[in-house]
């Protein structure tokens, strides 16, 4: 694939992206120094893209995945997500974002303890005002879609770190998000289970799901069909290649309907 | 998220710490407990007290004679009778807010049926006394204004001396007692009335008509009367005005000058009874006092284990933020935490006041008074105070940077 750094403008193509981010800066104040996290970033991602975003610590990916995430707002430019100007949204509306567009997937899972699989996964559903049925319904078929169907009632202090990842990821799945963040989801795994989580991201990609993957690991981004990597606040090159099909499973998604209630 | 919702999530979350939640609601357990306890006791004591008064007479006034001063030394009200009985007369015809008034004569004596012997109080009285006591007959018939014009050998018996002397349950009209050798025939029994506010008990006396008192049991000076009258007023609302009106016409009568003291004192039940309930009421209120620190500081405790739990809790709030939690959702989830607390130990405590005050009411055998509204009041205070204390804990959380918070370790 061509490689074009920063100049990458679907728009010109004629359609719409579903992650577009115009110049966007963020500055925080610590005491009396400006931290410039980020200094002008211009993105586009589209649609069921499969993008790791790289790059040195202090580089400014994590910020720039807080934004993509609405978890936090550009001190300077737009975001627009699925075509609407985020960046100009209210807290609360960005809660509204987060829960019904964005999954998150963290490093330390962010699963709560003493509670359920299944449980975890419905949270989302909960502030979406799902009702209770249908919550079960769906978090259960979360579950089967990362093999995790038989495991609904587990607690996560009594699952691996790939199955507490795996329930993570089923919890960003729950509500039929359009992107997926994925903060350094294999840095807790070994390689045979981080093999096993990018082979999951590559089937959600597959189906059209976007997943924006921050990783420093360079193994891990070989799985990702378009490589971003910061440095200082911005955008130091961006490209796309074939991605390395990451290794079958050895678990098997296990369809709804087989799944014991 | 909806309110049932909200609220499973609150008491899950309190029941991974059951016994910090416990330890939490003590506070309020107690407070609430203190306050049930409190106002069912104080509205015992207050009862038995008006209950007790009540016994003494209706709308009653105490009337005693002047003191003597020999060499400077005061006799006390009664050692100098001051009291005539056209004095009586007078306040009983002249005195508009005064129904009734009676001679009260008392003395102690031996008393003998045919085969038992009891020391009691005799009384010298008239038909009157009785109407200012509010007190029954029970059996036979009473006094009548022949005996005391008479001086007939008459007694009333009060139930205490029946017992004595006839043993219980026996019917002694028609037989015939001798007090100091003097053979009277008792015509009536007196319903039982219990015991003074003091403890003193009223149905262990006798009453015989005051003309025979003064005749046989204790002489003294002809015109006057050797002891206290009582008087009862029209109403409860009018003690204060006829103590006022005997006062001036006593005073007219003996010709007291300006400034001189009286030779009298009018003791009024009324202001008795009110003094007591008083000091049931200022009991009341430090038992209030009590109880309301102890909820404040219940109501401290719960913001202080809110407090912690947020902070415990950081990462959850930002995982709940990350997925959708609105900062009206965290602040509503903790806010009925708190409010979970409160109310619980609100309920505990309501429980176990009543307990206590059954307990501590069937030991001092007062009546126990449940008062709805009271309970109604201490949930709602447990409520109020729950919110009160939760909701800076639940602002707290609900201010958290889900970046920051999601990263808190």
């Amino acid at each position: 694939m061509e490689h074009h750094p920063m100049e990458h403008d679907p728009e010109e193509r004629g359609s719409t992206p579903l992650i577009r981010l115009e110049d966007v800066a963020k500055t925080y104040r610590m005491g009396d120094v400006e931290v410039h996290a980020l200094r002008g970033v211009t993105l586009s991602i589209e649609r069921g893209e499969f993008t790791a975003v790289m790059g040195a610590s202090g580089s400014g990916k994590s910020t720039l995945m807080n934004i993509l995430g609405c978890l936090d707002r550009p001190t300077r430019g737009r975001y627009l997500l699925e075509g609407k100007e985020v960046s100009r949204f209210s807290a609360d509306r960005l809660a509204e974002v987060r829960n019904r567009t964005v999954g998150f997937v963290f490093q330390n899972f962010n699963l709560l303890s003493r509670t359920s699989a299944l449980e975890n996964v419905e949270l989302p559903l909960l502030y979406a005002g799902v009702p209770t049925a249908e919550r079960h319904r769906r978090a259960i078929e979360a579950l089967a879609r990362v093999g995790l169907g038989d495991r609904a009632d587990h607690h996560p202090n009594q699952m691996s770190g790939g199955q507490q990842q795996r329930v993570a990821i089923a919890r960003a799945l729950v509500n039929q998000p359009q992107v997926i963040l994925a903060d350094e989801p294999t840095g807790n795994l070994d390689s045979r289970t981080s093999t096993e989580v990018m082979a999951l991201f590559q089937e959600l990609g597959r189906a059209g799901i976007t997943v924006v993957l921050v990783t420093h690991e360079p193994d891990i981004s070989e799985y990702a069909a378009r490589i971003v990597v910061t440095r200082d606040g911005r955008i130091l090159s961006d490209q796309r290649r074939t991605p390395k099909r990451a290794e079958r499973s050895p678990w098997e998604p296990v369809a709804v309907g087989e799944v014991a209630p | 998220m909806s309110w049932l919702q909200t609220l499973r999530v609150a008491l899950r979350a309190l029941a991974r710490n059951k016994m910090r939640s416990f330890l939490t609601t003590l506070g309020m357990v107690i407070g609430v407990c203190a306050v049930i306890a409190m106002v069912a006791i104080g509205d015992g004591a207050k009862a038995r007290v008006e209950q007790a008064f009540a016994s003494m007479g209706s709308n009653m006034l105490i009337v005693l004679p002047g003191t003597t001063t020999a060499g400077g030394a005061m006799g006390g009200f009664g050692s100098q009778p001051t009291l005539t009985w056209d004095d009586l007369k007078a306040i009983q015809t002249e005195v508009p807010a005064v129904r009734w008034a009676a001679p009260a004569l008392r003395a102690n004596a031996q008393v003998l049926s045919e085969d038992q012997n009891w020391t009691t109080s005799v009384s010298g009285t008239t038909p009157d006394y009785f109407r200012i006591r509010s007190w029954a007959l029970g059996q036979g018939s009473s006094i009548g204004e022949s005996d005391v014009d008479g001086g007939t050998k008459v007694a009333v018996l009060g139930q205490t001396v029946v017992d004595k002397l006839f043993g219980p349950g026996a019917n002694p009209v028609g037989q015939v007692i001798r007090v100091k050798n003097v053979p009277f025939n008792v015509v009536g029994v007196l319903t039982k009335k219990g015991q003074s506010p003091m403890g003193q008990d009223y149905d262990d006396g006798i009453f015989i008509p005051v003309s025979t008192f003064q005749q046989k049991i204790q002489g003294g000076l002809k015109n006057y009367l050797a002891g206290p009258m009582i008087v009862s007023a029209t109403s409860a609302g009018t003690t204060d005005r006829a103590q006022r009106q005997i006062e001036a016409l006593l005073r007219d009568r003996h010709r007291l000058q300006p400034g001189s003291d009286d030779d009298f004192s009018i003791r009024n039940l009324s202001e008795l009874a009110a003094a007591q309930q008083e000091g049931t009421r200022t009991l009341t209120t430090l038992l209030a006092a009590i109880a309301a620190v102890s909820l404040l500081v219940g109501g401290i405790g719960i913001m202080n284990i809110m407090l912690v739990s947020v902070t415990e809790r950081t990462r959850e709030i930002g995982v709940r933020m990350a997925v959708g939690a609105k900062a009206g959702d965290i602040r509503l989830q903790f806010l009925v935490e708190a409010l979970s607390l409160a109310v619980a130990g609100g309920f505990i405590g309501i429980a176990l006041g009543m307990g206590l005050a059954w307990r501590l009411a069937a030991s001092f055998g007062w009546p126990v008074l449940f008062r709805p509204d009271v309970i109604v009041v201490a949930v709602a205070f447990s409520g109020v105070i729950g919110v009160g204390f939760g909701l800076y804990p639940a602002h707290k959380a609900s201010q958290l940077d889900p970046i920051q918070a999601l990263r808190f370790e």
